[in-house]
């Protein structure tokens, strides 16, 4: 069974599903009741749930994620959308000192069954204010589940998961996916969110990347092709915890492996994955590591200059040909 | 600019693998200082500078085989700077740059580093580039990493490389000792093919050679001790000097005689195979100086640290198969050469001294040369001129 949708929709019909399976869920956040939500994933929600279960607040980070904690606590169980990561920040410490922190505080009475969803990523020439990705800042927190839907498949699918799990997860939709098309395929409806996803098998390389980048990947894997490099793409998928199972069994496999993050290069989970390989799987690597990631500046607005700071088919096709010397 | 070449080490080689470089960019080198270390299928060699300058930058990477004459590495002369170096470079077409016969290698590296953060310069190190799968495959293997051409990024050996070789059967000595006999081999059939070679003989009788020697001998230390080869390499040096025709090469149709005498000592190795390293200036050293240099020279050949001169300079060979208790050889000339000299065993044989047969220490000397240079009378001329020196060993 499979249709034709958007990455967009496929968010919305998750959420439709979640809020007409369960009462106890609800959405809130900034613009996602009356203006369909920034993204215009609610689009049409408000008037088919009622404004009791999707809730626009007041423009405070802070505060409207807090309350989400806090219901989360009384039994409700919560979709929290912060309008870009970038302004999560002013969430920080109630995500990582709070949601994170609380079933250990408490010697585990308590648990945060809360979904905080975010915006990540640059391409739309919103500026260095709303188009970073820190998804690896969220992913360096034990406590809090890290997700990065890079599919039609994984945007329909992982939300009921997301819901389902005792503690916080935090779900990140790249900006330049909202507008995919594509089908809806595959078992979606039995999403997990614990592996890593092979989207491309190949024996002479792999790439490694999540979010949006995996588009850029899949298509640098298909020009390598042209080049005579196969290249294998794993999609992350889960950026917490992560799937190293996956990541070594790939690297075991190609002997090389090239990390693609729109991340900062420095302290970032391609910095995380290339030292797991070192450490496990030291003897099995055939080249340097490498990875491709955003020039370590603020995301500019200028076109010419955005595309140049972040990762692209081009950059990835000349890592992984210099990692296989092809 | 200097342009410091892959030389050629002898008449068959055509190219060398780089093994490891002993210079690194910014260092000062004079000539006769020892740059790299180059295999060829005889021995891993030790190239020399023939120039003055400073490394600018190092272009073959160890494990590359490059060919005879390609640029290795580019010296700066005095009145050079960084500059005129990068426009030598681009002056420089790339391919017919650092021709490479294992692996391309790109001449700078393909992307911009970060300039806003200090990034480590890969720093030119002794150790040789093998991926972690490479070193570990290859002890499986029971490879030899020295003898493995690197395919990859930098021409570093990878996990294929290591495969490949490992496929071919051969280990590395095994290997060395066929790409050896078939250098051997292809010098000698050209030397067969293009020389007309002339044999002559003659007996040299070593007595006074040889109580002369016993007699010094007995007032040095044992590490002191001089051996007759060394008088025989001497007097052939002598005999040489009066008669220049023999020493030199013969090149582009003519010959080129060459005053200084540098005899190729042909050294037989443990595992097989046969190599004639110079021993310079044999002319201009006194027996103690001759002694102890080919005690020098053999001892290195053999351990495989020969310097880049001492395999192309040799002037002649001089090959003596005496231990083994041959009385004659019948010397192959090794091109560009155009003589070679044979000395059989020592031994007692009789000979007629003031009439009367008497046992005595004899050596048989044979002389091949080559036709377009030389006739058999000054051959003949030559060997009568080294018989008489060896009869005054007090001279030598």
């Amino acid at each position: 069974m499979s249709h034709k949708t958007t990455y967009r929709e496929a968010l919305r019909e998750a959420h439709r599903d979640a809020l007409r399976a369960d009462p106890r869920v609800f959405l809130m956040g900034e613009d996602v009741g009356k203006y369909g939500g920034s993204y215009a994933v609610s689009k049409g929600l408000l008037d088919e749930f009622g404004a009791q279960r999707i809730r626009d607040t007041p423009l405070s980070e802070l505060a409207f994620v807090g309350a989400g904690i806090g219901a989360a606590l009384g039994g409700l169980r919560p979709i929290v959308e912060v309008m870009t990561v970038n302004f999560s920040l002013l969430a920080l410490d109630q995500i990582v000192n709070t949601a994170a922190t609380l079933r250990h505080m408490s010697g585990g009475q308590f648990s945060i069954p809360l979904v905080i969803r975010m915006t990540t990523g640059a391409g739309r020439q919103l500026a260095a204010q709303h188009s970073h990705s820190f998804e690896g800042w969220y992913a360096h927190v034990p406590g809090l589940k890290v997700l990065a839907p890079a599919t039609i498949g994984d945007a329909r699918g992982m939300l009921a998961p997301a819901l389902a799990d005792p503690d916080p997860v935090v779900l990140f939709e790249h900006a330049l996916l909202y507008n995919m098309e594509g089908e809806l395929e595959g078992d979606w409806a039995n999403t997990d969110i614990r592996s890593a996803r092979v989207r491309r098998a190949g024996t002479q390389v792999s790439l490694i990347t999540y979010g949006g980048s995996l588009w850029k990947t899949l298509d640098a894997a298909s020009e390598l092709a042209a080049h005579g490099v196969d290249a294998e793409v794993i999609d992350l998928r889960v950026l917490r915890p992560l799937d190293t199972e996956t990541i070594l069994e790939s690297v075991r496999k190609t002997h090389r492996a090239v990390v693609i993050d729109e991340g900062w290069k420095t302290g970032s989970l391609a910095a995380e994955i290339c030292a797991r390989l070192a450490e496990d799987a030291f003897y099995d690597l055939d080249a340097p590591l490498a990875r491709v990631c955003s020039e370590e500046v603020p995301i500019p607005y200028p076109k010419h200059l955005e595309d140049a700071a972040l990762p692209q088919t081009a950059k990835i096709v000349a890592a992984a040909r210099s990692a296989t010397g092809k | 600019m200097i342009e410091f070449k892959l030389p050629s080490l002898g008449a068959d080689m055509d190219q060398g693998t780089l093994v490891e470089w002993k210079v690194k960019p910014g260092d000062s080198v004079t000539k006769g200082n020892v740059v790299a270390v180059v295999d060829t299928s005889k021995s891993a060699i030790d190239v020399e500078s023939w120039h003055e300058g400073k490394v600018y930058e190092l272009i073959t990477q160890p494990g590359e085989t490059v060919p005879v004459g390609a640029v290795m590495a580019l010296l700066l002369e005095a009145g050079d700077t960084p500059e005129t170096a990068e426009a030598w470079k681009r002056a420089r077409a790339a391919p017919a740059f650092a021709p490479t016969i294992s692996a391309p290698v790109p001449l700078l590296p393909p992307a911009a580093p970060d300039t806003r953060e200090r990034v480590p310069t890969a720093a030119p190190d002794a150790r040789a580039r093998v991926s972690p799968a490479a070193r570990k495959r290859a002890n499986e293997l029971n490879v030899n990493l020295a003898a493995v051409n690197g395919s990859g990024p930098d021409g570093a050996i990878t996990l294929e490389d290591i495969e490949r070789v490992a496929t071919t059967t051969m280990t590395a000595p095994v290997s060395r000792m066929s790409e050896m006999r078939k250098t051997i081999g292809a010098a000698m059939a050209r030397s067969k093919r293009e020389i007309p070679h002339y044999y002559l003989a003659t007996d040299i009788p070593l007595a006074r050679a040889t109580e002369w020697l016993a007699a010094r001998n007995t007032q040095h230390s044992v590490t002191e001790r001089i051996l007759m080869a060394a008088l025989l390499l001497k007097a052939v040096a002598l005999a040489l000097k009066r008669h220049p025709g023999l020493n030199g090469f013969y090149r582009e149709g003519r010959f080129e005689p060459i005053s200084a005498v540098h005899i190729g000592v042909a050294i037989s190795l443990r595992q097989g195979g046969l190599i004639a390293p110079a021993l310079h200036d044999c002319g201009g050293k006194n027996l103690d100086e001759l002694m102890r240099d080919l005690a020098d020279l053999v001892r290195r050949a053999r351990a495989f640290t020969l310097r880049s001169s001492e395999l192309s300079d040799p002037t002649i060979t001089v090959t003596n198969l005496g231990d083994n208790g041959t009385d004659l050889v019948h010397g192959v000339i090794y091109p560009p050469q155009v003589a070679i000299i044979g000395f059989g065993g020592v031994r007692e044989r009789p000979w007629i001294i003031d009439g009367a047969v008497r046992a005595a220490p004899v050596v048989t000397a044979t002389l091949a040369a080559d036709h377009r240079v030389s006739d058999g009378h000054l051959g003949a001329l030559f060997l009568a001129d080294l018989s008489r020196s060896l009869q005054a060993p007090d001279k030598l």
